[in-house]
């Protein structure tokens, strides 16, 4: 028999591989350990007053929030969290249709350089720094508020939502794009050649085949919300408030502990119930993604 | 003789992609319960075609059409209604494209754009086209399953159903047979054989003995031209009227 002879990989070649791999496998893994590593760190720095002096009821029961009162220290922190629900549900009930819409129409209704110049625009909406959203919150929506509606104050849970909103749509838009993108054209095609017209082809085929990225992209955009804190600090008047119409100052969760963090002594409850706060919104998040993560699996099921 | 009434006619037709010419000056025309074979190699244009009479050659970016289409005796690049005109049209692409909703779904599309809502009428539809199609006894039973989970043979017979759902004139298939078996390609055959009766199919296919099976009339194109056109018989037989049709056919390229 003879022996052939075959092209050798250099050792070097093979060594490179192996580096390459294992180098990806821990960037693969290292958000695991980032992911726990802040939640565990979150709960230590909490778990003084939360296994302590936390009363649960007070807590999600009461609205009075006086961390650095002399006499009587109260942690009622229901009027934060609904400050956080409210603005980051009118900002989703905004940004989701807007998003959605958008997405659908530079996705599917614009060509050439107008789908381009669509593009480059609100991917540059979400380059904007949060500080200057709030800037604009201060500035522009407090003054137009207070003409449009004719109310005191402008600084509200509508300002920070059409804040959020804002910025919550080019998230939305570009990942709802990309979800639609990846729709095979041969759908496209094959609806309408059973007479489907454009609106029907994208309501009836695109936009069910897309539905997960959709909803991620949706998600992602709530994401963003309910952890956003500069623009919300600046735009909502940051008022301990249990709001009864938008027109109501709120203060959010993500607020207060921007806010408070830098006075509270270090180990204290103030300052542990801080975090217990990070841990509650580290809850919320994870409970946001689980949801989506289980529609999506009901709705492949099907 | 008088000549029976064409469905389909095809008057000039060019087509350019850019700079490539896809499809020079074919004039063709398509007659009542005649299946139409379309052959030629790779590139000649059968599947541009086919896309030029219901306007999805229009999808294509920098697809320009000059020529003119005629469906039953109106023109199709002067219409009002794309929706319509395509409703007129089935179309069979060579890969089937399960639309992602249950199979009931996927033959009750058309229908439902075109406008009808009731429930027995739509199933009636259905059952109609997958019985047309050799598939109802199949699937009966499993009518709200997702389209995308059956084979490819049957996914191939699904998409003949769904191209029947709108009660087309004309019925246009493209190399229906790539997906599938033998077999199933035997089967799919026979109901074009039956379906002749009831409309005017146009056959693009690669595999040159299944247009001399089928066909009445056969095409041959050729680099975007239209080389010869006549009975199967002549087109097949030991003398048409080109040469190169002649070569093509009894496999000397190709």
């Amino acid at each position: 028999m003879t022996t052939k002879r075959r092209p050798q990989r250099s050792r070097l070649s093979r060594w490179g591989e192996f580096a390459i791999e294992m180098l990806i496998r821990a960037c693969g893994i290292s958000a695991v350990v980032f992911v726990f590593g802040i939640f565990f760190f979150v709960i230590r720095e909490g778990w003084p007053f939360l296994v302590g002096d936390l009363n649960l009821g007070e807590f999600f029961g009461s609205t009075q929030w006086y961390p650095d009162s002399m006499s009587n220290k109260r942690y009622g922190a229901l009027a934060l969290i609904a400050g956080t629900v409210s603005v980051t549900g009118l900002a989703m009930l905004i940004a989701v249709p807007l998003g959605l819409g958008a997405a659908v129409y530079v996705s599917e209704f614009s060509h050439g350089r107008q789908k381009e110049a669509l593009k480059v625009v609100i991917e540059l909406l979400a380059a904007i720094p949060s500080v200057v959203w709030g800037f604009i919150g201060l500035v522009v929506l407090n003054p137009l508020i207070i003409d449009l509606f004719d109310v005191p104050v402008g600084l509200n849970v509508l300002n920070g939502a059409l804040l959020l909103a804002l910025m919550g749509v080019p998230i939305i838009v570009s990942i709802g794009e990309d979800a639609l993108k990846a729709v095979p054209d041969s759908y496209r095609e094959a609806a309408e050649a059973m007479g489907a017209t454009r609106w029907q082809v994208t309501w009836r085929v695109l936009v069910p085949a897309a539905r997960n990225g959709l909803l991620a992209a949706v998600l992602l955009g709530v994401g963003r919300a309910v952890g956003e804190t500069m623009a919300v600090l600046m735009a909502t008047g940051h008022a301990v408030n249990l709001p009864t119409s938008v027109f109501d100052s709120v203060r959010t969760m993500t607020a207060t502990v921007a806010a408070e963090l830098g006075e509270a002594a270090r180990g204290s409850d103030h300052y542990c119930v801080l975090f217990v706060l990070g841990a509650l919104l580290f809850a919320i998040s994870f409970v946001v993604n689980l949801t989506a993560d289980l529609a999506i699996r009901g709705v492949r099921r099907r | 003789m008088v000549e029976p009434r064409s469905i389909v006619e095809f008057r000039g037709v060019t087509v350019r992609y850019g700079a490539l010419t896809a499809l020079r000056d074919v004039s063709l025309d398509l007659r009542p319960n005649e299946i139409l074979g379309i052959i030629g190699p790779a590139g000649a244009g059968k599947t541009t075609l086919l896309k030029t009479l219901n306007r999805t050659v229009e999808l294509i970016g920098g697809a320009h059409v000059a020529g003119t289409v005629l469906l039953d005796s109106e023109d199709v690049y002067r219409t009002r209604d794309v929706s319509r005109i395509r409703r007129c049209v089935g179309m069979v692409a060579p890969l089937p494209v399960g639309l992602p909703m249950s199979i009931f779904d996927n033959v009750a599309f058309a229908p439902r754009m075109a406008g009808v809502r009731h429930r027995e009428d739509l199933a009636e539809v259905v059952e109609r086209c997958l019985r047309q199609a050799a598939l109802w006894d199949e699937v009966k039973d499993r009518l709200d399953q997702l389209g995308t989970k059956l084979s490819g043979g049957q996914q191939q017979r699904l998409t003949i159903a769904r191209a029947l759902s709108h009660d087309p004139d004309v019925l246009c298939l493209d190399e229906f047979s790539i997906a599938v078996d033998p077999v199933t390609t035997m089967r799919i055959e026979d109901v074009l054989k039956e379906l002749r009766s009831t409309m005017g199919i146009l056959l693009v296919t690669n595999l040159v003995q299944q247009a001399r099976r089928l066909a009445d009339r056969t095409a041959f194109l050729l680099g975007g031209e239209l080389v010869e056109v006549g009975t199967t018989e002549s087109v097949f037989g030991r003398s048409p009227a080109d040469r190169r049709t002649f070569e093509y056919v009894h496999g000397m390229f190709g």
